[in-house]
């Protein structure tokens, strides 16, 4: 398998959407190819950190706000 | 009426379909609950499409009153969550034509880059990058380097790593197809890696000492 091969099934290999044979190959290339690696292991993280950071927090009120929009549309229409 | 159960192929309904129910009843309680569930949600798409705060704050509201109120065309052969996205990603685009009238807005913009396709910075990161920043200058980092993306591939990012919509859901809410999320998504991934990279990476005192020069070689990618 060669890097580029490597490459184009790596969303498959993070998103686990990928057969047993095929992890096993992609598997034995990391063993042997530093370069992928690296690039299996940093683009998992990214996802990771993305996914358990928080970087745009709600901002205080805005629930409110639109509690009262949502009442105020309901005495009109229930 | 098609039923939840027969289209996703689940024994259970999903909890939202009992609470759509209660709202359609006149239960407006009941739609506050969905409001807290997904309140979040909505707002981190719409700011990431946007980048306003403002707009995304008007488009968040703006999209739980349009949901509130079309709550009867919603079908229940989608998600509740993937109704009301893709109803917050249209509300969003249309705030961005507004803001730049007369330009062209899709998500398709922007797309012509090559970059990032191939891997560059082959560096390793260090083990817990993440902890060398407090938590402020890490969300600046975050936020700087997603907001660096083409339109068409930090949408696709935010709604299928960010929020959990998978392929699929995606491509419908965006009205593209599934192959075409699947490139875009792999191209952000591997930008924001790229762009992450120079914030995370092993910080090396002196000369490195591990075999093969680490991250100064070139990846062997035929173009
Ligand atoms: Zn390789």
């Amino acid at each position: 398998m060669t890097c580029t091969e490597f490459l184009a099934l790596l969303d498959d290999l993070i998103d686990d959407s990928i057969s047993a044979e095929m992890r096993a190959e992609l598997e034995q290339h990391l063993h042997k190819c530093g370069h992928c690696e690296v690039v299996f292991n940093t683009t998992r993280k990214t996802i990771e950190i993305y996914r358990s950071h928080e970087i745009y927090d709600m901002p205080t009120g805005l629930r409110e706000r639109l509690h009262a929009a949502i009442m105020a549309r309901c005495k009109n229409g229930c | 009426m098609t039923t939840i159960q027969s289209v996703a192929g689940e024994l259970e309904p999903h909890p939202d379909v009992a609470l759509v129910e209660r709202v359609r009843g006149g239960d407006v309680s009941a739609y506050d609950t969905l409001v807290r569930k997904y309140e979040r949600q909505i707002f981190r798409i719409s700011q990431h499409i946007t980048q306003n705060r403002e707009d995304a704050e008007d488009v968040m509201q703006d999209a739980f009153l349009k949901a509130y109120e079309k709550l009867d065309q919603f079908q229940g052969n989608s998600k509740f969550y993937t109704w009301l996205v893709r109803i917050a990603v249209n509300e969003s685009l249309m705030r961005l034509r507004k803001r730049r009238t007369g330009k062209m807005v899709s998500i398709d913009e922007d797309l012509e880059t090559e970059e990032g396709t191939v891997p560059r910075d082959l560096a390793d990161w260090a083990p817990d990058p993440e902890q060398n920043y407090n938590q402020a200058e890490l969300a600046e980092i975050l936020r700087k380097t997603i907001q660096g993306l083409p339109q068409g591939f930090r949408v696709v990012f935010a709604l299928r790593d960010v929020e959990g919509l998978s392929t699929e859901e995606t491509a419908e809410t965006l009205g593209l197809s599934i192959p075409a999320v699947k490139s875009r998504l792999l191209r952000a991934r591997l930008q924001l890696r790229e762009r992450l990279s120079r914030y995370f990476r092993r910080k090396t005192g002196a000369k490195e000492t591990g075999p093969g020069e680490m991250g100064r070689g070139e990846m062997r990618v035929e173009k």
